[in-house]
């Protein structure tokens, strides 16, 4: 049984990530969002039933699809969206934007914009662990597009024959872009590709944040206790098209619809009344919270500087050394 | 002072920096006890300092990388090695993509020590997957330093002072040098990054050449002097940083300049030291610039063939003749 406190704090935590999205999306709509923008509405329960069992010291990689990984992982979400509004305040000072976000005090070793690339990075952090003998754990993100990538394959078995405390976790949205699964996989559940590298995985509802947090607690113990690497499958459905201007009409109206019913955060709601965990009041409240705080970091974003134009020519070595080319 | 192949010499780099810092760690296609190494740069790591820090591993080289880029930014100083240096393809993302450029994409967050190891090089008849020269590809990809030595003494003091450093490195080892001997200190000592060698001196032509066509350029040099003409042969050690005022120096003291590589020559790097030179020395040059480098094939197979394609001294010596007088 999961504690009070731990059911609301990942409630907050699925509301804190929707309305983040909600006011990025309508930010972009008066065109202050430059590039590109791939939103994680719909999705919510996967990052925060997953990062609801990692200490602050464990690592997670992430992917374009990456602005509720961050706030999951517990980053600030200010700086988060100045990095998406390409501010100097921002993570990367503006030198990542919205597919690149990072921040290494709390762990989160980056979104890579190379669908799969993260999935090598991830067991690299692992054997990086288990050479320092320390008892951290990395959750490695990707789609299920990615898990077409030769980066999959290399990087899970290398993670599988070492034993790497590393737990990956598919959200599988069913589109990659605008391809549906069927078209490019021969099977149903991406979990099926862990027997391949002899290591369990499991597919679960991906919607449904504590059927994440039951499947993550399982793979974060088994990795932190040495008992290797786990696939979970998490079914999902993004509530948006895939990037900035996909309109998304490549999948039907029911299908769509149907989605929209299993919402995570309006199920994960009806739970927690039934649970006892939550009134309504409390709900409003907490909804009260979550946008204020998106405002603040609205707020913090608008009135950060831009870079420099000169500041694109640093950070491309460590310093010290740089001073050394001529 | 000690005479040592630079096999031997990789081998005391690795090995020293393995015992100075427990961080350091090797990860490679059979370089652990049961081969050391294709090269056998790595024999007897393993025995010395366990499976773990120098680990055998799948034949993916784009997770080699990437396994690496996640050690380097979480702690450790892996030293990855490619077996030859065309596999490289195969981890091009890891490499170029994530290597080089997580620093700079996160704002500086993060360094990334990572060093990969790599032979390139033809002359062995094993034709074009295993004979490339591809240092051109690593050196246009800023955030990325690249290193070319071509003796001993600089392959350890260079290897040295790669796995020490904060970014990551891709380190060339040419397959025909392996073998080659030179004299190296028995003291401790590292070979900075960015600083040119000016290998023999000379005042009529200056001979710029990297890894093995360093040597062929000094055999060239001897047999010019016969016929009285004084070349100076400059080895930049590293392309990236490359200390081009080394470079610049050594033209306006000769007034010519022979550019000798190994890699095909279209947009390779004699072409960027020639755009140098034209940039930053034109008014100091008594003739054209001339290049000697591979012609833009595959590398191929049969002797001849390949004997054919490779610079060799006769044809380094032709060019410097065509530009002294």
């Amino acid at each position: 049984m999961v504690e009070k406190t731990k059911l609301l704090e990942m409630y907050r935590g699925m509301l804190q990530i929707r309305f983040f999205e909600e006011k990025v999306f309508e930010l972009y709509g008066q065109n202050l969002v430059p590039g590109t923008i791939h939103l994680y509405a719909g999705e919510e329960a996967v990052a925060v039933g997953v990062c609801a069992n990692l200490r602050r010291d464990d690592y997670i990689t992430s992917t374009h699809r990456g602005h509720g990984h961050c706030i999951a992982k517990g980053a600030d979400m200010r700086r988060v969206m100045a990095e998406i509004l390409g501010k100097k305040t921002g993570y990367c000072k503006g030198k990542g934007g919205s597919m690149h976000i990072a921040d290494f005090s709390i762990g989160m070793l980056g979104a890579t914009a190379v669908v799969g690339a993260g999935i090598p990075i991830a067991a690299g952090a692992g054997l990086s662990v288990r050479l320092r003998g320390t008892d951290q754990v990395v959750a490695c993100f990707f789609g299920e597009g990615a898990s077409n990538q030769g980066t999959f394959h290399e990087g899970v078995n290398m993670a599988a024959i070492w034993r790497l405390p590393v737990v990956f976790v598919c959200e599988n949205n069913l589109y990659a872009m605008g391809t549906r699964q069927n078209i490019v996989m021969g099977i149903e559940n991406i979990a099926d590709r862990a027997a391949a590298y002899g290591i369990p995985g499991v597919t679960v509802d991906g919607n449904d944040v504590l059927a994440v947090y039951e499947a993550a607690s399982e793979a974060v113990n088994r990795a932190r206790q040495g008992g290797g690497p786990t696939l979970i499958e998490c079914k999902t459905y993004r509530q948006k098209g895939h990037s900035r201007f996909d309109p998304a009409t490549y999948r039907p109206r029911d299908e769509v619809e149907e989605w929209l019913k299993k919402d995570p955060i309006p199920r994960f709601k009806t739970k927690l009344i039934q649970m006892g965990a939550l009134k309504e009041g409390e709900d409003e409240k907490l909804r009260r919270e979550a946008a204020a705080a998106v405002e603040e970091a609205v707020k913090f974003a608008m009135e950060s500087p831009f870079p420099q134009p000169e500041e694109a020519l640093e950070d491309v070595y460590v310093e010290e050394e740089s001073a050394s080319r001529k | 002072m000690k005479e040592i192949t630079i096999r031997e010499a990789l081998r005391e780099a690795l090995r020293e920096e393995m015992h100075r810092d427990k961080t350091v760690f090797l990860l490679g296609e059979d370089i652990g006890r049961y081969w050391g190494g294709a090269f056998g740069v790595t024999k007897g790591l393993a025995e010395e300092f366990g499976d773990e820090r120098v680990r055998d591993t799948p034949i993916s080289e784009s997770a080699i990388i990437g396994v690496g880029v996640g050690a380097a930014i979480t702690g450790m100083r892996p030293v990855a090695e490619i077996m030859f240096g065309d596999l490289s393809a195969l981890a091009m993302d890891q490499i170029c993509n994530q290597a080089a450029k997580i620093r700079y994409m996160f704002g500086g967050q993060v360094k990334v020590p990572l060093v990969i190891r790599t032979p390139f090089g033809a002359g062995v008849n094993i034709a074009s997957h295993h004979s490339q020269s591809l240092e051109a590809w690593f050196m246009h990809t800023p955030g990325l330093y690249v290193a070319v030595p071509s003796t001993p003494y600089d392959a350890k003091g260079l290897l040295k002072t790669a796995i020490r450093g904060t970014n990551p490195v891709f380190f060339v080892e040419h397959k025909l040098l392996y073998p080659v001997k030179g004299m190296i200190s028995e003291e401790e000592y590292n070979v900075p990054f960015g600083v040119a060698e000016v290998k023999k001196e000379g005042a009529d032509v200056t001979i710029f050449a990297t890894l093995y066509m360093v040597h062929k350029a000094l055999a060239a040099a001897q047999k010019l002097s016969k016929d009285g003409v004084s070349a100076e042969v400059v080895d930049p050690r590293t392309l990236s940083p490359l200390d081009k005022s080394t470079i610049v120096k050594s033209v306006k003291k000769t007034g010519r300049i022979v550019i000798v590589t190994e890699d095909c020559k279209t947009a390779g790097v004699s072409a960027e030291i020639a755009a140098i030179v034209a940039e930053e020395a034109l008014d100091y040059l008594d003739a054209p610039i001339r290049r000697v480098a591979e012609p833009d094939t595959p590398i191929p197979f049969s002797p001849p063939l390949e004997q054919f394609v490779i610079p060799d001294e006769r044809s380094i010596i032709k060019a410097v003749k065509g530009v002294v007088h």
